[in-house]
């Protein structure tokens, strides 16, 4: 059933929650919150991403966008029994009121639970300071939503806060599990590492990061090529090359010395699996803050060369 | 451990076996472990199982990205196929029961390794043909002489196939750059002297870390589960003894018949089927003490240690029941009962329904009942273990008042739906002071973004990653055999016809009275 609360408050909001609820009959197992920020331009959008995420994670998800009137006031749209097992409450802010927007979410945030907040499209600079985000443990945004995906990580990265994750990072979780493996299956030292990628391509800047964290070698990252997303890594080692190449963004070859060439699927994911991937685990991911502190050095690196120049 | 294979040097030892792996961090909990090279040899392709389970397995493996780059599937069975004519078949298995959606550069990537190698279990070309075909996927996919044999065959052909694997050098049991491992399944013998006969067998052949036994009803997500219940939380340990918990009831119930089984079914019957097994293990784990760590070898130890204490009633005739399902309406659909199934002799004394209460001497569990049922041909389809506590020594209420109420439960469900249950009293809203039973819910699948992988992909995956399984090993099973064999053979010693229940029903009235006698009725799960 859809609700619509006009001109509401969080009590209200929440007396109009309790009476659905209870009139469905069903008992709340919701595990979080999640809170998704989005623009009103992609408001459909956004909405379908939350029934999405809703079908496959039973949670409170609170749509918050701004919208245009002029009066201080909040109207809000409950969704409940509709295709998802959780609820849906959007939120739609006027006025002076889109400065004080937690204030109405605070107090419809799930009794002691953790609570998530996703930026689908731009994010705040510093989200860990945004006041929406100050009240979730962790903090999802997305470098490749944004209109300059290379600058858009590298501001993430300098202004990482421990909570904070990019759909970039869960992007390359399939490409840092084959590489893994490829060393597993070839245990050599790596003197020297070529990351190529298509252009204003994010994930291949954190990629190139990580393996710098890890292995301490210099790595090179080079735009070019027709393919989409990270098409090449090469990791150089004694004998000869380990190779991981995908150029359709679908199927990779592997190779290394003295194994066969084999074909592997190396698929580039859909939002829904990126979003189950990052709500597995609520705790800092270390081995991100790590791999964002090098891609803060690898920028400033850049920047001085730049400015030797 | 032997140190890693090296590729560069043609299988000789690797001198850098210290290497550590920099990409690798314990702290990165995303990394998925992708088993290493390898390939899967299927015995009985043919089968349901394998068509069912297996294929479908191996694909959602692949899907996830766990599956290495060099990884092969041979299919073994009698049939004119030809590598094409198999691929067909784990195409078609795979398209119509997989669990993540079907893509085709997954599959093309199995295709690369998917091989058929066509022979009988008693012929040596066949397996001469087998091995050559190892060694060319090695050479082409990289499999690197590791090599998993997947027995889902009949019981009566364990012996053979694996004198033929030793006979054929295909077991390398004691090489150290490649290894080789078994996967078998139930039924582990059919009483405590043929298990011990095919752990012989078996073990004269491979290492018993590398024999794999599948409880396919208990996948290893399950026990994991009931392991972060217990030992994850202060809640439940204190109520967790004889203090507190008056009896369990641990079902298995189906709600099929025997099906197309007969052959298999025939002679074996519920206890055996399921009960030396499954609700055994299940038993193991409700009741054993806690482990020292999570390590397989750790968790055998105490699941051997409560086995070795538990045992059969001292009076079987009182405290164990058994019964053959009748015709009837079983869901709305008329059935035949079990003597009149096709292949099932008219005479066939086999129980489809078996109920044991089992007896623990150790201090945590003495003078607490377990009673064990499983049974075919029930209303649904449920396995469940319910811990039922002790009535509260004094009720402050008069006998009105909770008139309706029954005792607290905890219930463990497994499957369907799994999850657990807490029941306990709650007062009638309005009511001057009523109080009646209530439930508690949770369930994983509403409570997690991911649904719990198929036990089978836990399995094949853990078999080539050669993680230690936590499924049991000889001890346990010649354990659980020690417990049923005095049943057995007093049911065997009765020769009379085990009693009749209407198919749909939850039983012969044999099983009611067995609890009766102690002053229990069995949940109605």
């Amino acid at each position: 059933m859809i609700i619509t609360v006009p001109d509401a408050n969080a009590t209200g909001i929440h007396m109009a929650l309790v009476k659905a609820r209870h009139n469905i009959g069903v008992a709340s197992s919701m595990v979080f919150t999640m809170v998704v920020i989005a623009d009103l331009r992609h408001y459909e959008k956004a909405l379908l991403a939350c029934k999405d995420a809703g079908r496959e994670h039973p949670s409170r998800i609170i749509l918050v966008t701004n919208g245009q009137a002029k009066a201080d006031r909040v109207d809000a749209e409950i969704r409940l029994g509709e295709e998802v097992p959780g609820e849906i409450i959007s939120l739609r802010f006027h006025g002076d009121l889109t400065e004080h927007r937690a204030s109405v979410v605070l107090p419809l945030l799930l009794p002691d639970s953790p609570v998530v907040t996703w930026w689908p499209g731009s994010a705040p600079d510093k989200p860990g300071q945004d006041p929406l985000g100050k009240l979730a443990l962790r903090r999802i945004t997305d470098a490749m939503g944004s209109s300059h995906p290379l600058k858009a990580i590298e501001r993430r990265a300098r202004n990482y806060s421990p909570g904070d994750t990019d759909l970039t990072w869960t992007r390359l979780t399939p490409w840092r599990a084959l590489l893994a493996s490829a060393v597993d299956s070839y245990p050599s030292p790596i003197s020297e590492v070529f990351v190529e990628a298509a252009p204003h391509n994010a994930a291949s800047m954190l990629l190139s990061a990580w393996l710098q964290d890890r292995l301490n070698v210099p790595v090179t990252r080079q735009e070019g090529g027709k393919g989409v997303g990270i098409t090449r890594v090469t990791l150089k080692t004694d004998n000869s090359d380990i190779t991981v190449s995908r150029e359709d963004g679908k199927m990779a070859t592997f190779s290394a010395p003295g194994l066969p060439r084999r074909q592997v699927a190396l698929r580039r994911r859909e939002i829904n699996a990126l979003i189950t991937e990052e709500l597995r685990r609520l705790d800092v991911d270390d081995i991100f803050a790590s791999a964002m502190r090098c891609l803060v050095q690898r920028c400033e690196r850049r920047d001085a060369e730049k400015a030797k120049r | 451990m032997p140190p890693p294979r090296d590729p560069r040097n043609d299988g000789r030892v690797t001198q850098v076996s210290n290497f550590v792996n920099p990409l690798r961090d314990p702290q990165d909990r995303r990394l998925p472990r992708i088993a290493g090279p390898g390939a899967l040899v299927l015995f009985g392709v043919t089968g349901d199982l394998a068509r069912k389970k297996l294929m479908p397995a191996v694909y959602d493996l692949a899907n996830r990205g766990l599956l290495p780059p060099g990884f092969g599937l041979i299919g073994f069975a009698r049939r004119d196929w030809a590598d094409q004519d198999f691929a067909k078949i784990v195409h078609d298995s795979v398209k119509e029961r997989a669990r993540t959606p079907f893509r085709e550069e997954v599959w093309r990537q199995l295709l690369e390794g998917i091989r058929f190698v066509s022979g009988t279990f008693d012929n040596d070309e066949s397996f001469i043909l087998l091995k050559q075909t190892l060694d060319e996927l090695d050479d082409s996919q990289g499999t690197g002489g590791n090599h998993a044999f997947y027995l889902s065959i009949p019981p009566n052909a364990f012996d053979q196939v694996i004198s033929m694997l030793k006979k054929h050098d295909l077991a390398k049991r004691d090489n150290p750059r490649a290894w080789s491992r078994v996967v078998i399944e139930k039924p582990f013998g059919h009483n405590l002297a043929s298990a011990q006969e095919l752990e012989r067998k078996v073990s004269s052949v491979f290492h018993s870390q590398s024999v794999f036994r599948i409880d396919h009803y208990l996948g290893k997500e399950t026990v994991q589960n009931m392991l972060a219940l217990r030992f994850a939380n202060q809640l439940f340990e204190p109520i967790w003894n004889r203090n507190y918990i008056d009896h369990v009831q641990i079902t298995m119930a189906e709600d099929i018949g025997i099906g197309g089984r007969a052959g298999y079914y025939d002679g074996v019957g519920a206890a055996r089927d399921v009960i030396q097994n499954h609700l055994l293990q299940l038993l193991a784990l409700t009741a054993m003490e806690e482990p020292t760590s999570f390590e397989a070898e750790q968790l055998r130890t105490e699941k051997k240690k409560v086995l070795a204490a538990a045992r059969a009633p001292r009076d079987i005739a009182s405290h164990t029941a058994r019964g053959q399902y009748l015709g009837g309406w079983a869901g709305g659909r008329l059935v035949r009962g079990y003597l009149e199934e096709d292949g099932i002799d008219p005479a066939s004394q086999t129980e489809t329904y078996a109920a044991i209460r089992v007896d623990i001497d150790n201090r945590r569990w003495a003078g607490v009942p377990f009673y064990l049922r499983s049974a075919k041909r029930m209303p649904r389809r449920v396995t469940e273990i319910a811990l039922n506590l002790r009535k509260a020594p004094h009720l402050p209420f008069s006998y009105a008042d909770i008139e309706a109420l029954g005792s607290n439960a905890l219930v463990m469900r497994i499957q369907p739906d799994e999850g657990i249950t807490l029941r306990f009293g709650a007062k009638v809203p309005a009511t001057l002071m009523e109080i009646r039973d209530v439930t508690m819910d949770f369930a994983y699948g509403t409570s997690f973004a991911e649904s719990s992988p198929e036990a089978y992909e836990r399995l094949i995956l853990d078999v080539l990653l050669g993680d230690p399984p936590l499924f049991p090993q000889h001890e346990e099973v010649e354990l659980s055999w020690k417990i049923l064999d005095p049943i057995l053979q007093f049911w065997a010693e009765l020769d009379t016809q085990p009693e009749g229940y209407p198919s749909g029903s939850w039983g012969p009235s044999c099983g009611k009275t067995m609890l009766a006698r102690d002053g229990f009725v069995w949940r109605r799960p």
